[in-house]
């Protein structure tokens, strides 16, 4: 009731003051005084310090349980706002840091990790649900027995799939989750996987109220758990209409200290040039995915603050060596010197992009400065043809990507002008497309030559794009696309995820970018920048690499 | 907008419905229509509008000043030259990769011209097949024929051109199909009515006492006397197919990009409203002028094919 | 009339059988299916793929599918979103009353006016008002609407900036939801005028682009409707009578000239829930059009198919309503 009231009454942003004044009328202030004198010296200290921040994002998202979501939209409406993690991503980076989990302790085997809870953690309290105890042990086996047991009573409710954790693979690998003691747990794995981890401060490793789930078993309710949520984290969700607005206020009790904005709102504006113009127009104070077309005249607009930043991503086009001519290395490598990639991050990306010459991004922590790229030379692709004994040329299929992705913007016209570099050294080039389901389905099937594709990561470990994207066993999985299985480069990438030793798995992920290379499974084309716009009295937001939006420490400023 | 246009048709195929047309002398039924016809001011501008698109259509290549596809360097967003900045060399400006807009709205007119035509020829021949089927076998064909229109009508229409535009894969031949599809029951309803009607009439039961054969009774007697309203409605179903495309191709369903299709650009040119707003304003003035034509020109000829609306 | 409710109903039946398996079969019949979307870029072996089908119940043959729907629909439930989770019911009833509430001003700004232009048009025939009210519904008769949409933004929004860019209400109001309608929830929330005129800017463009060609089709058939009152001999028998012009008008004419009126408008109100696709895309209106444009997209069965078969029902059930009123103001009607 207090954060009702005070959420009503407190609804005021900079630029709607004067707005606001005329319509608090006296009648409201009877409201809150008829609420009790102990409550109106907060409804007005609230009113007082009254922020709301509202963020036009791009889509609605599908579930409010991030163990069920698989896109942007959900996680920033559910695991960025309203949850916490064991352990999280440092603001705007890829480094671990303790969140719910203070310290933790890997077995040497690597196959049990120890967590140490935080104490003193409250859940939030909402119109439906007001929690008896903290944050404890329960709460995580309760979290990670539902997406891991198939019996476990709240396996089933709304769906039963949890496909992020399925698809990374996390159902084979965790074989029991327990608690030690209240503020003890221990995940015990079939393996050892360094990147476990990582894995942990993911989305969909977001941590539910156990109590929360006994309420509503008893009140016979259990599908709200994903529809009225309950967490930890830094908002609390008040409401949501669909595909309208998304509604949050500040949890008073957070464990990381209540928030600067009083209420945030997502307002949910699906077409990037009304994002643009709810933002001139003060209508929003931060968007997400501007229209890149617009991005010079933002940057012009003195009301306004562009923020860009290095995707953790890779666009590439695959070659499936299964399929000849592209078993050969020196084919392969002459579609690398027959591309002229630069002349794409223009056209195609519109300079919104860097070069890429490694499977992982820059920003990302074991990237090979010294592998040596592949230049723009068609002389030397026709010389490594003739080599190859193609030296005719040959024809060959080109699958362009129907969908506009951050890693390719179209793919279609990409696959033009690859089609355009190629005649030149004789290669003759039939482009093909699908729609994208169909797409993906018989590119993991491996009935391609030529692909094109990307991905963008999910926890900042390099084993999520060496591994995912180029490891023998994704071979069959579907995601290496290049159907390419070296041995030394697995065995490098294998050891790499059994290591622990962050220096030792630099040194094998180096070599193994070497390896990559040399061997040129893929043309390595570009990683995609990250754009968000905001208005100027915006402060302490961070872009995040995975490309999600928090607004945990950002403020007003008057 | 698919719900006007299908409103549209709703309607023409009620009123139309019961209409009778005699079956009269033919040189004097058509000098009373030209008549009719020429007295209607609008139904005469609605035909010169249709007119002078199909002219600008068929001469496109010659009446247009550049290729619509060729790329300006250098001259991206040249607003028209009523306004500042514009020039003379493109004389309603440039794209954002300046391609000269008069050559893409000309060659636009083109393929809208061609969409209306082909989504006409496409519905009515099918439309009045079936039609003309349920009409005159009646019993449970009729039936059947009947509730499938039904049905047909009672889809959400936008939604139905979506879903099949998705079903047989983005272009602009699909797009035809898909909007074709949706005014196939309005004909089909309009020919059962006529024939309905037509069917007990004393020259089709003498005809059939003469021993004439079913496809000689359906086809060479009943069909030619039924033809006035589908003439109307085929008029009318041009605008709606010329809307219906241009809205799937301002969805991202009709024509793929590079095409001068006047939705498409409307669409491509959604991103500049603010900057560059005749990449908006001026497709969409097109399409709404050629609608304008081809309905002032439908109303006309109801008019004057309609012995009941005549004073 | 009883009789003839019955025929009509039992005719419903049947067609709403086959619009249920129209749209069960066109969506599947769009290639790839939903699990693949899910998946994504990073693939999955052939027993995860399975295993997931079989989640949703999308590993049984067709026919069982088809079944499981029928009954379900019967029993008023049409399966959960794979999308959300969430019964597509539920999803529905969410986004309805935001499509409806735009529709019914929608239709009430058409009929506000293009009733009175009809009628002015009729009684002073020829004059410059009937000209110029008939130009300006044929134009709007022809307009297209996604054009007419951008261009309202464009004038009244980024050039003027009178109305908001898109939304249903002002984000200071937090509008607990009652009936849906916001220009309703506005009063039981309290917030009494602002708010009230805060929801009704965010919704007139929409509405005015939605309404523009019913209303351009309420002038004209009243006008033609009411000129074929006017000729009539008890209209000239009234003014013989003594009765004011206007009265005779009024009066006589215009309840007369109003049922075939009535009947278009019966015929509009089912087209426009169905029409509002094009207006939620251009206005990021957050009804059920662009939802469900979305679903096709996501490739979301269940959404997809028990959507397009509450929106069939509603209109075919306006339409038997329609059907009925007419029969009850015309009898010849009932004989057919």
């Amino acid at each position: 009731m207090i954060s009702k009231i005070g959420f009503a009454a407190a609804s005021s942003v900079a630029w709607l003051n004067a707005r606001l004044n005329s319509r608090l009328t006296a009648r409201k202030t009877v409201l809150v005084v008829a609420c009790g004198a102990a409550l109106v010296g907060t409804a007005q200290s609230t009113l007082a310090a009254g922020k709301t921040f509202v963020y036009c994002s791009e889509g609605s998202p599908s579930t409010f349980n991030p163990q069920m979501g698989t896109d942007g939209p959900t996680f920033n409406a559910s695991s960025r706002t309203i949850y916490n993690r064991l352990v999280d991503f440092e603001k705007g980076g890829t480094r671990i840091l303790p969140s719910l989990a203070e310290s933790w302790s890997v077995s040497k085997d690597g196959k049990q990790y120890t967590f140490k809870l935080r104490k003193d953690v409250d859940f939030q309290t909402t119109d439906a649900f007001k929690p008896n105890r903290k944050f404890n042990a329960d709460d995580v086996v309760f979290t990670f027995q539902r997406m891991l047991k198939k019996d476990h009573p709240f396996h089933k409710i709304n769906g039963g799939v949890y496909e992020y954790f399925t698809s990374m693979g996390m159902d084979e690998l965790i074989e029991d989750v327990k608690k030690v003691d209240p503020y003890t747990v221990q995940f015990v794995l079939r393996r050892s996987e360094t990147p476990f981890l990582a894995n942990m401060a993911m989305d969909f490793a977001s941590i539910l109220s156990a109590e929360y789930g006994t309420v509503l078993t008893k009140n016979n309710t259990p599908e709200r758990i994903d529809t009225e949520p309950v967490g930890t984290g830094p908002f609390v969700f008040r409401k949501y209409d669909k595909d309208n607005q998304i509604r949050f206020h500040a949890h008073p009790t957070y464990f990381g200290g209540k928030q600067a904005i009083d209420n945030l709102v997502f307002s949910i504006t699906p077409d990037p040039n009304v994002r643009y113009q709810k933002l001139k127009r003060g209508e929003c104070h931060l968007i997400a995915e501007p229209p890149l077309t617009d991005l010079q005249a933002m940057r012009a607009d003195g009301a306004l603050q562009v923020l860009e930043q290095g995707g953790l991503n890779v666009g590439y086009l695959a070659m499936n060596v299964q399929k000849a001519p592209f078993n050969n290395v020196k084919v392969r490598k002459a579609i690398n010197y027959a591309l002229n990639r630069k002349s794409y991050l223009d056209a195609i990306y519109q300079g919104h992009a860097s070069l890429a010459k490694n499977p992982i991004p820059p920003t990302m922590w074991s990237y090979n400065k010294s592998t040596s790229d592949y230049e723009y030379n068609p002389e030397k692709a026709k010389q490594l043809l003739k080599e190859a004994g193609v030296a005719t040329g040959f024809s060959t299929k080109l699958w362009a990507m129907p969908v506009s992705r951050p890693y390719n913007p179209n793919g279609k016209k990409m696959a033009e002008m690859m089609q355009a570099d190629l005649k030149k050294v004789g290669v003759q080039v039939e482009i093909v497309t699908y729609d994208w389901p169909t797409y993906l389905d018989k590119a993991r099937k491996g009935e391609h030559e030529m692909l094109l594709m990307g991905w963008t990561g999910d926890n900042g470990d390099p084993d999520n794009f060496m591994n995912v994207l180029l490891g023998c066993n994704a071979v069959e999985g579907g995601s290496n696309y290049s159907r390419w299985c070296q041995k030394s480069y697995d065995s490098l990438i294998s050891a790499a995820r059994t290591t622990v030793d962050v220096k030792k798995r630099t040194e094998f992920y180096t070599k193994a970018q070497t390896i990559f290379k040399d061997e040129a499974p893929w043309v390595t084309l570009a990683h995609a920048k990250v754009f968000r716009a905001m208005r100027k009295e915006v402060t302490g937001y961070k872009m995040s690499p995975f490309g999600t939006d928090s607004f945990v420490g950002v403020d007003l400023k008057k | 907008m698919t719900s006007s246009s299908s409103v549209g048709s709703n309607f023409t195929s009620q009123s139309l419905s019961d209409v009778v047309v005699e079956a009269i002398d033919v040189p004097s039924a058509w000098r009373e229509f030209w008549e009719s016809l020429r007295a209607n001011r609008g139904a005469l501008l609605g035909l010169a509008v249709v007119l002078a698109f199909v002219v600008i259509a068929l001469l496109a290549p010659w009446l247009a000043p550049y290729d619509p596809s060729q790329v300006h360097e250098g001259a991206f967003k040249l607003p028209p030259v009523w306004q500042d900045g514009g020039q003379w060399a493109y004389v309603l400006g440039t794209d954002d990769v300046g391609r000269d807009l008069l050559s893409r709205l000309i060659h636009g007119a083109r393929i809208s011209m061609g969409v209306g035509f082909m989504v006409v020829i496409f519905s009515m021949s099918i439309g009045v097949a079936i039609g003309l089927l349920a009409g005159y076998a009646g019993g449970w064909v009729d039936a059947l024929i009947m509730r499938l229109t039904d049905v047909m009508l009672s889809l959400p229409s936008i939604l139905l051109a979506i879903v099949v535009v998705t079903v047989l894969g983005q272009s602009l031949a699909n797009a035809i199909v898909a909007v074709g599809v949706l005014v196939v029951p309005n004909f089909i309803r309009l020919v059962r009515a006529s024939v309905l009607a037509e069917r007990n009439k004393q020259y089709v039961i003498a005809s059939r006492s003469l021993g004439s054969s079913h496809w000689r009774q359906a086809v060479v007697n009943i069909l030619p006397n039924c033809m006035a309203p589908v003439i109307v409605q085929a008029t009318l179903g041009f605008s709606d197919g010329i809307l219906n495309v241009a809205a799937l191709g301002f969805l991202g369903l009709g024509a793929k990009p590079p095409t001068a299709e006047w939705g498409t650009m409307l669409s491509d040119g959604r991103a500049y409203i603010e900057s560059a707003s005749w990449l908006v304003t001026l497709p969409g003035l097109c399409i709404l002028i050629v609608v304008l034509g081809f309905n002032l020109l439908g109303d006309g000829l109801r008019d004057a094919l309609d012995p009941r609306l005549k004073r | 009339m009883l009789a003839f409710l019955f025929k009509r109903i039992f005719v419903v039946v049947p067609t709403l059988v086959g619009v249920s398996l129209v749209a069960f079969a066109l969506i599947r019949l769009i290639p790839g299916d939903p699990v693949l979307l899910l998946i994504g870029e990073r693939g999955a072996s052939p027993e995860v793929y399975q295993e997931m089908k079989a989640a949703y119940g999308l590993d049984q043959p067709l026919p069982v599918q088809y079944g499981r729907f029928m009954l379900g629909a019967a029993t008023g439930d049409l399966g959960k979103s794979i999308h959300s989770g969430r019964g597509v019911m539920e999803e529905f009833q969410d986004r309805f009353p935001a499509t409806l509430e735009l529709g019914l001003v929608a239709l009430m700004f058409a009929i506000l006016f293009g009733l009175p232009m009809g009628i002015i048009a009729a009684v002073k025939r020829n004059s410059i008002f009937d000209y110029s009210f008939m130009s300006v519904s044929l134009i709007g008769y022809s307009m297209p609407i996604f054009w007419w949409g951008l261009i309202l933004i464009l004038f009244f929004s980024v050039q003027l900036g009178w109305t908001p860019v898109s939304g249903r209400i002002d984000i200071a109001y937090d509008i607990p939801t009652w009936s849906g309608f916001l220009l309703v929830d506005v009063w039981r929330a309290g917030e009494g005028w602002p708010a009230f005129v805060s929801a009704f800017q965010h919704l007139i463009l929409p509405a005015i682009a939605l309404g523009t060609i019913p209303l351009a089709a309420i002038a004209r058939m009243t006008r033609s409707s009411m000129l074929e009152v006017l000729g009539e001999d008890y209209m000239r028998t009234a003014r013989a009578k003594g009765v004011s012009r206007l009265g005779v008008i009024v009066v006589h004419g215009l309840r007369n000239a109003l049922v075939p009126v009535i009947t278009v408008i019966g015929l509009l109100a089912g087209q426009i829930v169905t029409g509002a696709v094009l207006t939620e895309t251009i206005f990021s209106w957050p009804g059920i059009g662009r939802w469900l444009v979305a679903s096709v997209t996501a490739r979301d069965y269940p959404v997809v198919q028990g959507g397009i078969l509450l929106i069939a029902s509603s209109v075919i059930l306006i339409n038997v309503g329609v059907d009925l009123a007419y029969a009850w103001a015309n009898p010849k009607m009932r004989m057919q």
